[in-house]
């Protein structure tokens, strides 16, 4: 029965997310003008490039992440249908984790799959191109998931920009950190194995428990 | 002596809501307390008060979208957080806002709603005719007038099989004819023996209408 929901939401969320167009572009643009930019303000150097590459395509992937993180439930917010999906009679984790689902279709999946473009312009190894992809597809969708919580907790703010940040930030760090070292060891021909349990045992992690806590959290917010 | 036909009905398809000692703070103040009232099926209630007195807080905490401070919200003899999902099934809840999405057509957003809710899919042309919206009802709700996304988001009052409805404020910014219509639609739902809560300013001169009025309790104060 729950699926009901889930599928109607995902459904509408999508259908959405190609009507807002524009809004779909802005992570892919902004990753990709961060990345066209570093040759040329660093150095066009392509083995010092390639040593900055993994750091650097993730540090933005990142960042494009979050930036698209305000409007997940902001305009549900507005209109009144997220008052809707509240009561509805099904449990409100379904409906949670399908518009994280829908957030990381936008953003995580096209970014993951841009990446080895941009991996190209800073010279990355080509040895480097799938662990690249792997650790941006598992870490986007923990920065979703993660994300969301951050976005239900600070959605009565009118600014809350900073806050979000700094809110989800500390939580990014460790996905950073994993993901980037995958991309590290792939290139210097060392087994991946290590980061990449760590990421999927991080994932499980939070897609257990963050479509929970940010259902808690919009019921707090919902009503101030 | 009464008709056993009667007693029949009644037993099959009364449904009751009683509120017991039913309080709300906001901001260590009670916006309301002690709350006790109950309705059954043919029950209209209007909930009075002046703006910012907390009607819509009233009508949220009915409706489960808010917890209450203290007391209890009893459907059916239990008490609606322990049947959250059946209790639901039976309420519909309209807010101030439509809750459409202005890049769905009113079709699409109808659609998406009856979906979430479970209801029959096969009835969408009929609620547009009925609301005055058929000829609008596959544009964008972008092109739609404040009166349009009104009757837009009201089109679910003619699909919906819950048996007891929450509406705010549904007579603001829509017409006279249609406020007649409305009025005649909330009408039949008592007579099929629905419950209608629901807060507005105007006068709406239905039969054995209860009033509650939140200004009456203004004097409750935090001790």
């Amino acid at each position: 029965m729950n699926n009901i929901g889930f599928l109607a939401i995902l459904r509408r969320d999508l259908l959405l997310a190609v009507r807002y167009r524009g809004d779909l572009a802005n992570p892919l643009i902004f990753f990709f003008i961060v990345i066209a930019l570093i040759p040329l303000g660093l150095t066009p150097d392509s083995k010092e490039l390639s040593e900055i590459a993994p750091g650097m395509l993730w540090i933005t992937a990142l960042l494009a992440s979050l930036l698209s993180l305000d409007g997940l439930f902001k305009d549900d917010f507005a209109d009144g249908t997220l008052e809707q999906i509240i009561i509805l009679p099904q449990p409100l984790y379904f409906m949670v984790l399908a518009k994280t689902i829908v957030h990381w279709v936008v953003t995580g999946l096209p970014l993951s799959l841009l990446a080895p473009v941009l991996g190209l312009m800073l010279s990355l190894p080509e040895t480097g191109y799938l662990p690249l992809m792997l650790s941006l597809l598992i870490g986007t969708a923990i920065l979703s998931l993660i994300g969301s919580v951050g976005a239900a907790l600070t959605l009565p703010l009118n600014k809350e920009g900073i806050l979000l940040s700094l809110i989800v930030i500390p939580f990014y760090m460790p996905v950073l950190i994993f993901g980037s070292n995958m991309v590290v060891l792939a290139v210097d021909g060392l087994s991946i194995a290590s980061p990449l349990a760590i990421m999927g045992a991080l994932l499980a992690l939070s897609l257990l428990i963050s479509p929970y806590v940010t259902s808690c959290a919009l019921r707090l917010s919902i009503y101030g | 002596m009464p008709d056993p036909k009667n007693i029949l009905m009644n037993q099959a398809s009364v449904k009751t809501l009683s509120l017991k000692d039913l309080s709300f703070q906001r901001n260590e103040k009670f916006l309301f307390s002690n709350i006790s009232l109950t309705l059954e099926s043919g029950d209209i209630l209007q909930i009075l008060g002046q703006n910012g007195s907390g009607k819509t807080t009233l009508l949220r905490l009915i409706s489960t979208a808010l917890r209450p401070y203290s007391g209890e919200i009893i459907w059916q003899g239990k008490n609606v957080n322990d049947i959250r999902e059946s209790y639901l099934e039976d309420v519909l809840f309209l807010g101030h806002q439509p809750g459409l999405k202005r890049l769905l057509s009113a079709e699409e957003n109808l659609v998406w709603w009856r979906r979430l809710n479970k209801t029959n899919l096969s009835k969408n042309v009929n609620a547009f005719e009925e609301v005055g919206l058929y000829n609008h009802k596959d544009e964008p709700c972008n092109y739609l007038s404040v009166g349009q996304l009104k009757r837009a988001a009201l089109a679910r009052l003619y699909v919906s099989e819950a048996k007891l409805w929450i509406l705010d404020e549904p007579f603001t910014s829509i017409d006279k004819e249609f406020s007649i219509k409305l009025k005649s639609l909330i009408v039949s739902h008592l007579k099929r023996g629905g419950i209608v809560v629901l807060a507005t300013h105007q006068d709406l001169k239905i039969e054995n209408m209860k009033y509650f009025s939140i200004s009456d309790l203004s004097g409750a104060t935090s001790e």
